[in-house]
């Protein structure tokens, strides 16, 4: 993967560099049009500042603030062992050097995404929908997939693309509210200054139009041959192409769209949070490959190997290949050609009893009490539950809560 | 005429680099490949503490199966008797296929089903020979690697020259043990 790996280092510096020189010239008009003739360099400097503050957050907190604004939560082992088991699975079939922290987002839409800085603090969230839907294979094939992102360290240009989407879109309703605001009040400061407003006006209108424009580019950097690249390493971890595609129908056709997903955290997902189910159609803007496609390309896998992902996508798409010839020939893939295994014979009802994990993960985490009836009822609690004894509704048993 | 002494000392200048390069990429590959065994080697240690706390579990609901249950903690002495690396790779497959007959005959008892303990234990159990799986298609995804550079042009001269040896692939048990396993009910 070291040609991706390269591919995304250079990405990831072009998006700094380029948001540097956006910052630039906006701290030069504000600069000008709110200190007069000489305050463009000071606007300049400033606004320096303030890309060293963006750059360097996006670097040491960037994943922590994509976690938090997916609401995801960390859990442990005794949480969900076999989220937990499942990733460690993973972390050793990509050879990553320590295992990405496990979170869980508590939305009924089934999605996935990984962030971080690089494998060694990566994380791994995944939607408590995703849990209730999937099989222990289907789960295997999804955290595979986004442990194929780590490794490629599609996630770290992810967090810059991420942190400076949000930045940008912040600017743009700044700039919106300035022109309100502060650009009536400086033109009643200084009498004549109406066209320093009118910059401002336009750098707003510009800004406006610019921040979905941006947007777009971050779509584009994300590109779709970087989900196809994911699905292949992912196959080839798993050895078991079924697992990812039969993973990939189930979250395109539940009805439930994910809550606190935004434009500029929809490209992490391993599915397009933000479009319907009826819009899964391709274009050319779409962040993601249509899901038939990454479905049909899997499932005519002839084994697990890369090569046999490569021959499948020229089979499916009739186009060039995908898997950099580099790739191809090295040693990993001559070993990683190998026939897919049969479905994996752990225990079978996993899905609901993952269910049952994450609604306790929960409903523990809100400070629910649970209480095991002896009629075989359970009792949540809620903190705020005032009388002293509640009674079961099924048994009709009274329980003493002090 | 200096030129003429300047264009051999940089060829060889040029030889040497890329003859260093090549020696840093074996002996990244062999760490690789040693990394990757430390891996296979805690996933089969975990197994290994887990089979104790298994058969306290599932002693008291399996009184008829002592047989399965003492060939599970035979093959996991033979695992602690293992003197080299063949043997204890005989050993650990050994393990697996007793894991899977007392795997297969636990399903006839339901009440021992019905335990969360023996549940989740089946849960970590399963998982540790899925890690065990993938650590070993790591491990030998790296020895491909290393044995690729050892014996391909120009990398063979390199390895020759400083003594690389090829590693040996961790082999998936033989055919036999392969097999699903004989459940008999008697």
């Amino acid at each position: 993967m070291w040609e991706q790996i390269a591919a995304n280092r250079r990405k990831s510096i072009l998006l700094v560099m380029s948001s540097a020189l956006l910052l630039g010239v906006l701290g030069w008009a504000l600069g000008v049009n709110f200190m007069g003739r000489n305050g463009g360099v000071p606007g300049v400097m400033m606004a320096l500042v303030v890309w060293l503050v963006m750059t360097l957050t996006a670097w040491y907190q960037g994943d922590n603030i994509m976690l938090s604004v997916a609401g995801a939560h960390r859990v442990q082992k005794e949480d969900l062992p076999q989220l937990f088991n499942v990733v460690e699975e993973m972390t050793l079939a990509a050879g990553l050097p320590k295992m990405p922290a496990v979170y869980v987002i508590d939305d009924p839409a089934p999605n996935a995404f990984a962030t971080g800085r690089r494998a060694e603090n990566a994380a791994i969230a995944v939607t408590s929908g995703l849990l209730r839907t999937l099989d222990r294979d289907e789960l295997q094939g999804v955290v595979a997939h986004e442990m194929a992102h780590i490794r490629n360290k599609d996630i770290q240009l992810m967090l810059f693309a991420g942190v400076l989407a949000g930045a940008i879109v912040i600017l743009a309703e700044g700039g919106l509210r300035g022109m309100w605001l502060g650009g009536g009040r400086s033109r009643s400061r200084r009498e004549g200054g109406s066209d320093g407003s009118g910059i401002v006006a336009i750098l707003a209108v510009v800004l406006m139009i610019l921040a979905p424009i941006l947007a777009q580019l971050i779509y584009f950097a994300v590109s779709r041959k970087r989900e196809y690249l994911a699905d292949a390493s992912g196959a080839s971890f798993t050895r078991y192409p079924e697992g990812l595609a039969s993973a990939l129908e189930k979250i395109s056709r539940a009805p439930q769209r994910l809550g606190g997903a935004t434009s500029a955290t929809a490209p992490m997902y391993i599915i397009n949070p933000l479009k319907r189910t009826g819009e899964m159609a391709a274009n050319a803007t779409s962040t993601h490959p249509p899901i038939d496609e990454r479905v049909r390309i899997l499932r005519s896998m002839a084994g697990g190997g890369l090569a046999d992902y490569e021959r499948s996508y020229r089979e499916v798409t009739r186009g060039g290949g995908v898997i950099p010839a580099s790739e191809l020939s090295s040693g990993a893939a001559a070993a990683a050609n190998q026939p897919a295994r049969e479905a994996s014979a752990g225990p079978a009802p996993s899905a609901r009893e993952n269910a049952r994990q994450v609604d306790d993960f929960f409903y523990r985490k809100d400070g629910y009490r649970k209480l095991d009836c002896a009629c075989g009822t359970t009792l949540r609690i809620p903190p705020d539950f005032a009388t002293p004894a509640a009674k079961c509704p099924r048994c009709g048993t009274l329980h003493d809560l002090r | 005429m200096a030129v003429l002494f300047l264009v051999p000392l940089v060829l060889a200048l040029v030889v040497v680099m890329w003859g260093v390069g090549i020696y840093n990429g074996l002996v990244a590959a062999r760490n690789r490949v040693k990394e990757a065994w430390a891996q296979v080697d805690v996933q089969l240690k975990r197994r290994f503490d887990l089979i104790p706390n298994l058969i306290e579990t599932v002693k008291g609901y399996m009184q008829h199966e002592r047989g399965t249950l003492e060939a599970v903690t035979q093959a996991r002495a033979a695992i602690s008797g293992a003197g080299n690396m063949a043997q204890r790779v005989e050993a650990e497959a050994g393990l697996s296929a007793a894991l899977g007959r007392l795997f297969a005959v636990s399903e006839a008892y339901p009440d021992l089903k019905a335990s969360t303990n023996f549940a989740s234990l089946q849960e970590e159990l399963a998982s540790t020979e899925n890690k065990i799986g993938f650590a070993r298609q790591f491990y030998n995804e790296t020895v491909m690697n290393m044995n690729n550079r050892v014996q391909m042009f120009p990398g063979n001269i390199i390895a020759g020259m400083f003594h690389f040896g090829q590693e040996t692939f961790f082999k998936v048990e033989d055919e036999a043990q392969r097999e699903a396993p004989k459940v008999s009910f008697n």
